[in-house]
């Protein structure tokens, strides 16, 4: 972490000696401590240190489960029960596992969304960007492993069909689709390896959280204002500044987080998951969960054939509305960081998150749902993938281009001391 | 390798001959990483008790008319229905140029025993099992993504591309079939 030297000095002489051979302590000081952050970053700054909790949250929680439940298809959805049931605090420890995985979705949808309004993956972070999107693919693979565990029947449903959608590649699609099930069908090889990876993921996302946290540390925090700090007086060192307000925000952010887990841990689930896995039913109405929903919109809008057959013309557009995040920091050619300073950008930014919960939406609903006059989900829903994709791939390029940006202020200290003092009653 | 003083005489025999070395070394190396991912990989795959490819029998002489069964082959269910005669005869008005993936009723049944539907019973969109008798076709709806299938369970609408895959099998007798 180049950007600010140690000054740890230790005291002690078995600190010092310690440190002498490994400067452990010298380098938590100068990350954790010393760092120097800019200034004016506002409460959706805080969400990368309430994404970091949360992965401590269900790492903690999902080890404890583990001691108890049992990954065997006959046997799974009971030990899930016996530990709703019969372990000691168990009923809270699964709640908070399970209404944990929402929260974290939900942080980590606002970390990617105040990302993408303050031109935060713009040089030079682009590679912080790219490791955010790997990290966001593999929560995604580890919530689904997940939620297959309890073998209900949304988690049999839900492992049939997205280990499926690799079926869909040609020629060499059928086999990678029984060599991820380890048979024709899901069945119980699939819930052994995918405990086997559930378990393993949450650490190879802490692996890519250090990286993502060390490619922050070279340049340092972007900003509200997106001008990059200019002099010491533009920061404020890590500790106790930021540190308190993380802090802060993670405490406000577990009085949902417990009222979910106290309250209603079943609020997101889905009924049919109380009964156990059948091979020879499917449910009459199977969605994800809720963070999954807009993609799943997109695969649903896909049903026809354009070219290639819609199965895979579908898969493509499933994944290629994740995998564009990727080449945001190259789609986006407006030289502003900040939406702040971005009037006409502003507006489609917006759209595009009023688009983003509208496929959420969308993907919650019956195809055949006659949303406007005729108009099913079916129809409009495509509208939405339009709009999702044309925001990256023509509005992000055209802006720069076309787009005249408000002043930007000369330094992050004269925009806060430009702020009109608040009134002193 | 590249220090200043074999960059000057980079194309002496010694050179070649290194880099030869350190090729062949490297892709010996390399055969032998992928030699032990292999079976790392190849676990997964199911193995050959899974693979012994079975074949179930089945009786259809409890199914009436206008009815279906779901049994179990490999792992995976399969549809036998004993279809109407107006459910045949729907299927066979359909002219070719309204199917998303035309084939004739005539093809996907046995000669002789047109009454006989058997069909991998998975969708084959993402693999839910469509629900029998529904949907605008008369045929089946599947609940996932909502593709339609007609009674001779061709997709007609939604996101599957392909109709009901129609498993290998024979009759045994009249009322008695073998699949797989
Ligand atoms: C990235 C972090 C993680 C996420 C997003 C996550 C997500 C989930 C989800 C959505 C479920 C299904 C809950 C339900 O429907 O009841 C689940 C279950 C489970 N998870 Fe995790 N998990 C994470 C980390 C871990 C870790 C580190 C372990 C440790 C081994 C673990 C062990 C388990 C077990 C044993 C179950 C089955 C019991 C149950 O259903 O509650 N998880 N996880
Ligand atoms: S699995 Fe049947 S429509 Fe998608």
């Amino acid at each position: 972490m180049s950007s600010h030297e140690s000054t740890y000095v230790p005291s002690h002489p078995v600190a010092k000696w310690i440190e002498d051979r490994l400067p452990v302590m010298g380098f938590a000081k100068s990350t954790l401590i010393d760092y120097p952050t800019p200034k004016n970053l506002n409460y959706w700054w805080t969400f990368g240190g309430i994404l970091a909790f949360m992965l401590g949250v269900q790492i903690v929680t999902g080890i404890v489960l583990a001691m108890h439940y049992t990954p065997n298809a006959a046997l799974a959805f009971d030990s899930v029960e016996a530990i709703k049931r019969d372990v000691n605090g168990g009923r809270l420890i699964q709640a908070v596992h399970s209404t944990g995985a929402s929260m974290f979705f939900f942080a980590v949808y606002i970390h990617i969304f105040r990302g993408l309004y303050f031109g935060s993956y713009k040089a030079p972070r682009e590679i912080l960007w790219i490791l955010g999107v790997i990290i966001y693919l593999l929560m995604m693979a580890t919530a689904f492993m997940g939620y297959v565990l309890p073998w209900g029947q949304m988690s049999f449903w839900a492992a049939a069909v997205i280990t499926n959608i690799f079926a869909a590649i040609p020629v060499i699609g059928d086999p990678i689709l029984q060599l991820l099930r380890g048979g024709f069908a899901v069945d119980n090889p699939t819930l052994n390896r995918f405990f086997s990876l559930h378990y393993l993921l949450p650490f190879i996302i802490a692996a890519v959280v250090v990286l993502h946290i060390w490619a922050l540390h070279v340049p340092g925090n972007n900003n509200p204002i997106g001008v990059e700090v200019k002099d010491k007086r533009d920061t404020v060192p890590f500790h106790p500044f930021y540190t308190m307000k993380d802090l802060f925000a993670i405490v406000v952010f577990c009085i949902p987080f417990a009222w979910f887990a106290f309250f209603a841990p079943d609020i997101f689930g889905h009924a049919d998951n109380y009964i156990m896995a059948n091979p020879l039913v499917t449910p009459p109405h199977i969605v994800p969960e809720w963070y999954f929903l807009p993609f799943y919109a997109i695969l649903r809008a896909i049903d026809f054939n354009f070219i290639i057959d819609s199965k895979l013309l579908g898969v493509i557009f499933f994944g290629g509305s994740i995998l564009i995040l990727f080449f945001v920091p190259w789609l986006d050619t407006s030289k502003v960081r900040s939406g702040t300073f971005r009037p006409a950008f502003k507006w489609f930014y917006w759209l595009f998150v009023v688009n983003f919960l509208l496929l959420m939406w969308y993907g919650a609903q019956e195809p055949a749902l006659q949303v406007i006059g005729p108009f099913t989900v079916a129809d409009v829903s495509k509208l939405s993938v339009v709009y999702y994709f044309a925001y990256f791939i023509v509005i992000l390029p055209l802006l720069g281009r076309f787009e005249k940006p408000r002043p930007l202020p000369n330094s992050i200290s004269e925009s806060v001391l430009s702020k009109p003092a608040p009134a002193t009653t | 390798m590249a220090t200043e003083s074999n960059l000057a005489h980079d194309d002496t025999p010694d050179t070649g001959k290194r880099d030869f070395l350190y090729i062949a070394t490297a892709a010996v190396g390399a055969v032998g990483v992928a030699g032990v991912a292999w079976p790392i990989i190849n676990q997964m795959n199911p193995d050959a008790s899974v693979l012994a490819l079975a074949s179930v029998e089945y009786d259809m002489s409890k199914i009436e008319t206008g009815s279906a069964v779901t049994i179990k082959w490999r792992g995976t269910p399969v549809f036998v229905r004993n279809r109407t005669q107006k459910e045949i005869d729907e299927a066979r008005a359909v002219p070719m140029d309204q199917l998303k993936d035309p084939e004739r009723d005539q093809d996907r049944v046995k000669p002789g025993h047109d009454n006989w539907l058997v069909m991998i019973a998975l969708c084959t969109h993402l693999g839910c099992i469509p629900v029998g008798e529904s949907g605008d076709y008369g045929g089946w709806l599947c609940p996932c993504h909502g593709s339609q299938y007609d009674t001779s369970g061709r997709i007609r609408k939604g996101p599957a591309p392909k109709n009901l895959v129609v498993p290998p099998y024979k009759f045994l007798t009249d009322t008695k079939i073998q699949i797989g």
